[in-house]
């Protein structure tokens, strides 16, 4: 997977590490911007209200 | 003779009727079904696993970073409001009579900030109106819940806030004892509050946040105070519970309580 993602890559060696980088930035921010903030409600220890039924 | 020696080197084993030597022999190119699937499946459980590491970072450290940034901006243009009075550094009188009461705009509407001494004389989180965890709790403020009092009414005055990441307002909740001051400044008073009793109850006892707090259903004539937040930390199997009867308010006009003149403020 991460193999075929290397060879599909242009450029030499250090352009293609330069890339990958990029590429792991773009899903660390896509992850804290979208979708974690989605999934936090879903966690069990976000809860701290008093309700009926919790 | 030399030439003998080349002719002898041109037979040596890497000629294509002798055995190829090791280095040279082609590597197989396809490598089996299964071995190719299981180097897939592997590499998906890595990227999950470093998703989910990913996913603690973002939840422990950055939900802080981005509402206590939140907090500190949401503080200042509060302070700016025109109808927001600034206090004089000076201890103003203790009144007992009916204090005003905040106006209560839309969920995470900011109507109040909450001073608690002892957890340092810098502690002041933003109280929102509502306890949805996108608008308000998730924000970083402490938030009210819509269908209790209002700071200063008779009846209970019931908040929530996160003990843990986004901001947590309430982290430090199991150092307030007995006997301290919770304080709720609003846009024109500062209503002081003395911590009555901590409680740790099960997620379902709405009756914490009753007017007259354990009682529900009883006609309150005393203005109380309830902090509510989970326990133990890192979890939501509890709440814990902190209350509060009011003490005193004193107008925005005349000071401040005493407590948060020390060290300047």
């Amino acid at each position: 997977m991460y193999g075929a993602l290397w060879r599909v890559l242009p450029g030499p060696a250090w352009f293609r590490v330069i890339l990958l980088l990029v590429l792991a930035a773009a899903v660390v921010y896509v992850c804290f911007t979208w979708l974690f903030p989605e999934i936090a409600p879903y966690m069990p220890f976000n809860e701290t209200t008093i309700e009926e039924g919790a | 003779m030399a030439t003998t020696d080349v002719d002898q080197l041109a037979e040596m084993p890497w000629q294509p009727d002798g055995e190829p030597p090791r280095r040279t022999r082609q590597r197989p190119r396809k490598r089996g079904f299964l071995a190719g699937l299981v180097g897939v499946v592997g590499e998906l459980m890595i990227t999950a696993g470093v998703l989910l590491g990913l996913f603690v970072v973002w939840q422990l450290w950055w939900t802080d970073v981005e509402a206590h940034g939140r907090q500190a901006q949401v503080l200042e243009e509060w302070d700016k409001q025109e109808n927001v009075i600034d206090a004089p550094a000076q201890e103003g009188e203790r009144r007992t009579d009916p204090p005003p009461l905040p106006q209560v705009g839309a969920e995470g509407d900011v109507m109040a900030t909450m001073r608690i001494p002892r957890l340092g004389v810098d502690y002041r989180v933003p109280i929102a109106h509502g306890v949805g965890l996108g608008n308000v709790l998730n924000q970083g403020y402490i938030g009210h819940y819509p269908d209790t009092q209002l700071p200063g009414e008779v009846g209970n005055f019931a908040t929530a806030a996160h003990r843990q990441s986004y901001g947590a307002p309430y982290r430090e909740i199991e150092q307030i004892v007995v006997g301290d001051s919770l304080i709720v400044e609003t846009t024109d008073a500062y209503l002081v509050y003395q911590v009555t009793g901590t409680e740790i109850v099960h997620p379902s006892q709405v009756e914490v946040i009753a007017p007259v707090p354990g009682e529900p259903g009883v006609a309150p004539t005393e203005r109380m105070i309830t902090l509510t937040t989970c326990h133990p930390l890192f979890s939501a199997a509890e709440r814990w519970i902190t209350y509060g009867e009011f003490q005193y308010w004193i107008d925005k006009n005349e000071g401040k309580p005493a407590e948060l003149l020390e060290e300047g403020r």
